[in-house]
C-alpha cells in the first residue's frame, strides 16, 4: 500500500512539473508582456526597463530554473501590473470561487445521483425517458448558453434575480443553477449507466434468489457496485472546483478566480496566471488521488491489486 | 404424484411477445432429486427464475407454480422473499459473477441467516463458519472474511452452497451448478449437492445439459425441448429405454464409454427451432426421424408410456425403428 501511495504522489508531482512548465513555455510563446503592458506605444527605453525589471530579457531557460528555484522556495512571483504576490491575488479570489462551486457541486450530486439511480430502477419508464431528455438537454447546452438564457428569464424578463455581481447571496442562485445542471446531467447518465450495468450483473439474481427484500438489494448490493465508476466523476468535479467557474464567472462578472485568470490571460500577466494553473493541477490531482484510495475503499478487488492484501 | 412440495403446471413464459415457456409441468416431491436437461435456451433456467419471480419485468408469465398449496404466481413481494432462500433456494453457472464482489463471503452468508432464521452478530457468524465448514471450505474462520475474488472458482460454489442452505430450504435448484468449473471439481460440487440432499433431507433440482451428470445424482429426469418438457422417466429407464426420440438423441449423441475408439457420434440433424418460429404441432418434427403428418396436427401432451416414464410423442410404442440407429452403436 505504500509502494501505491508513494507511486501516485511521484505521478502526482510530475504532472503538476508538466502543466507548470507548459504554461510557462505557451505563455512566453504567445505574446510579450512588456508590449501589452506598457501598450505598444511606450517608448524602447521603457520596454527594455520592464523586461529587465521582470527579468525577460534572459534566456528562456534561465528565467524556467529561476522560476521553478523560486516555487521550490514557495515564491509564486509578483503581477506585473501592481507587483502583488500572485498567490495573494489568487487567495483572495478563492472564496468567492468556492461560494459558486460548492452549492453546486451539491447540486449535482444531489440531483444527478438520485436521478440517475431512478432512472435505471425505472428503465424505458415514462420518468426515465424524462430524466435522460433532461440529462441529455442539460449537458447539451453549454454552460454561458444557459447562463445568458436564465439571465434573459429570471433576470430580465421576471426581474427576480440580479443579473451579475456578487453582493448577495441572490446573486449566487443564477451561477449556482448554471454550473450544477450540467453537472447533474452527466452525473445523472453515468450514474444511470452505472446502475444498469450493476442490475445485470449475476450478483444481484442471487440477492433476490436468497430473499433479500428488492428495496435491499439496490441499497446494500447494487449502489456499492455502482458508486465505483460513478466516484470516477464526481471526483473530476471536485477537481475542478477552482477553475470549473470561469465560463460562467464571466458571464455573470462573479470576480472569482476564473475571472482573474481570463484577466491574467489577456494582460499576459505570467505570474499570475502561472500561479492559478499551479492551483487548479494541484486540486486536479489532489482530487484524482483521493478517488484512487476511494477505489480501494470501495472495491476489494483492487485493495488486493494494490498488495495491500486482505483487511 | 399426489402430493408433491412444488407443482408446476401449464407455466408460460414469454419476452416482448416470443414464446419461451410453452405449458411446463412437471411435479417436484418432498426430498426427490429431479433432473432438468436439455439444450440451451429449451427453457430449464427459465422455469425455475420464473417459478421464483426472478425474470425481469418485461417476462410474461402465467400458469400456476404451487409450493406448499400456496401459489407462487402473482403472490406479494413479502410472500416471495421469505420463499426464496427460506423454501426453495436457488444456485447458479458461474459462482465468480453470482458472488457480490464488494462484500465479504462471511457477510453473505450471513445475510441469509438474518433473513430466514433471525440470526445476527456472534449466532450468525458462528452459524456461517459452520455452513462454510459444511459445505467444504477449508479454514471456514477464516475464510469468511476473504472476498470472492480471493476464492477459486470451485470455493465460489461451495459458497454459494453454503448461502443456499442457511435458510434451510426446503428445495435447492442448481441451474448449472458445475459448468463453469473445472472437470475435477465438477464431480467434488455434484457429491457435495448429493451428500448434503441426504444430510439435510431437501429435494434438489439439477438443471443442467449434461445426461451423465443428471442420471447419476438424481431419481428422475425431466428433458425439455423447445419450451416443454417432452419426457419424464426415472434415471434408470432413461439410458435403458428412452421413449422420446428426442431423448434418444441426445443419448446416441453422447460418446459410448464402452464402445470402439474412432466411432461417429450421431448427431441430431438441424437446429432447435427459434421460438419466434416454432414449426406446428411438434416442434421436434422437423429433426425427428419418426415424422409423420400427425405430429403437426398438435402439440403432443405427456402421456403415459411406462410406470414412472411419460412422453410427448404421438407415435410411441409402435412397431418403430429405433431412431437415429442407437442400435447400430
Amino acid at each position: 500500500m505504500l509502494r501505491f501511495i508513494a507511486g501516485r504522489l511521484l505521478r502526482a508531482a510530475l504532472t503538476i512539473v508538466m502543466v507548470v512548465t507548459f504554461a510557462f513555455v505557451v505563455l512566453r510563446l504567445s505574446g510579450d508582456p512588456a508590449l501589452l503592458i506598457l501598450s505598444v506605444d511606450a517608448p524602447p527605453e521603457a520596454v527594455a526597463a520592464f523586461r529587465e525589471a521582470w527579468g525577460l530579457d534572459r534566456p528562456l531557460w534561465v528565467q524556467y530554473f529561476s522560476y521553478f528555484g523560486a516555487i521550490l522556495q514557495g515564491d509564486l512571483g509578483q503581477s506585473m501590473r501592481d507587483g502583488r504576490d500572485a498567490i495573494d491575488l489568487v487567495a483572495e479570489r478563492i472564496p468567492a470561487t468556492l461560494a459558486l462551486t460548492l452549492p453546486a457541486l451539491a447540486l449535482k450530486v444531489g440531483i444527478g445521483i438520485p436521478a440517475g439511480v431512478y432512472a435505471a430502477l425505472h428503465r424505458n419508464s415514462a420518468t426515465d425517458r424524462v430524466v435522460m431528455v433532461m440529462a441529455v438537454a442539460g449537458f447539451a447546452v453549454p454552460s454561458f448558453v444557459l447562463g445568458l438564457l436564465l439571465v434573459l428569464v429570471f433576470a430580465v424578463q421576471l426581474g427576480w434575480l440580479p443579473s451579475g455581481g456578487q453582493d448577495s447571496w441572490r446573486h449566487a442562485i443564477l451561477p449556482v443553477i448554471t454550473l450544477g445542471i450540467g453537472g447533474a446531467a452527466v452525473l445523472a447518465r453515468f450514474t444511470r449507466s452505472a446502475m444498469l450495468e450493476v442490475l445485470g450483473q449475476p450478483y444481484i439474481r442471487t440477492a433476490s434468489a436468497k430473499g433479500v427484500p428488492w428495496r435491499a438489494v439496490v441499497r446494500g448490493h447494487a449502489l456499492p457496485n455502482a458508486a465505483i465508476p460513478t466516484v470516477t466523476i464526481v471526483g473530476f468535479m471536485v477537481g475542478s472546483l477552482i477553475a470549473g467557474a470561469v465560463v460562467v464567472e464571466s458571464v455573470f462578472s462573479w470576480p472569482g478566480v476564473g475571472r482573474l485568470l481570463v484577466v491574467a490571460v489577456s494582460n499576459r500577466d505570467l505570474a499570475v496566471v502561472q500561479c492559478v494553473l499551479l492551483l487548479v493541477a494541484a486540486t486536479m490531482v489532489t482530487s484524482n488521488f483521493i478517488v484512487d484510495l476511494l477505489y480501494g475503499v470501495l472495491d476489494p478487488r483492487l485493495r488486493t491489486a494494490r498488495g495491500g492484501g486482505k483487511g | 404424484m399426489d402430493d408433491p412440495l412444488v407443482r408446476i403446471s401449464g407455466l408460460r413464459v414469454a419476452f416482448d411477445g416470443v414464446p419461451v415457456l410453452r405449458g411446463v409441468d412437471l411435479a417436484v416431491g418432498a426430498g426427490e432429486a429431479v433432473g432438468v436437461v436439455g439444450e440451451s435456451g429449451c427453457g430449464k433456467s427459465v422455469t425455475w427464475l420464473a417459478a421464483l419471480g426472478l425474470l425481469p419485468g418485461k417476462a410474461r408469465v402465467t400458469g400456476s407454480v404451487v409450493l406448499d398449496g400456496q401459489e407462487l404466481l402473482g403472490a406479494p413481494m413479502p410472500v416471495l422473499d421469505r420463499v426464496r432462500g427460506g423454501q426453495i433456494a436457488m444456485i447458479f453457472q458461474d459462482p465468480a459473477s453470482s458472488l457480490n464482489p464488494v462484500h465479504r463471503i462471511g457477510r453473505q452468508v450471513g445475510e441469509a441467516l438474518r433473513l430466514h432464521r433471525g440470526m445476527d452478530g456472534a449466532a450468525a457468524r458462528a452459524e456461517t463458519r459452520r455452513l462454510l465448514d459444511q459445505v467444504g471450505i477449508p479454514d471456514a474462520g477464516n475464510r469468511m472474511d476473504a472476498y470472492p475474488h480471493e476464492l477459486s472458482g470451485g470455493q465460489n460454489q461451495r459458497v454459494m452452497i453454503a448461502m443456499a442452505l442457511a435458510g434451510r430450504p426446503r428445495l435447492l435448484v442448481a441451474d448449472e451448478p458445475t459448468t463453469a468449473l473445472d472437470v475435477t471439481i465438477q464431480a467434488q460440487i455434484l457429491d457435495l449437492l448429493a451428500t448434503l440432499r441426504a444430510e439435510t433431507g431437501m429435494a434438489l433440482v439439477l438443471i443442467s445439459h449434461d445426461l451423465g451428470v443428471v442420471a447419476e445424482t438424481c431419481d428422475r429426469v425431466a428433458v425439455m425441448y423447445a419450451g416443454l418438457v417432452i419426457e419424464e422417466v426415472s434415471s434408470a429407464r432413461l439410458f435403458d429405454a428412452p421413449a422420446h426420440p428426442y431423448t434418444q438423441g441426445l443419448l446416441s449423441a453422447l460418446p459410448p464409454l464402452d464402445g470402439l475408439p474412432r466411432q461417429h457420434l450421431a448427431a441430431i440433424p438441424g437446429s432447435v427451432p427459434e421460438p419466434r418460429a416454432l414449426p406446428p404441432g411438434c416442434a421436434f418434427g422437423p429433426r425427428c426421424p419418426r415424422h409423420a403428418s400427425l405430429c403437426d396436427e398438435q402439440v403432443p401432451p405427456l402421456v403415459d408410456v411406462a410406470p414412472g416414464q411419460r412422453a410427448a410423442c404421438r407415435i410411441l410404442g409402435a412397431d418403430v425403428p429405433p431412431a437415429f440407429g442407437l442400435a447400430a452403436a
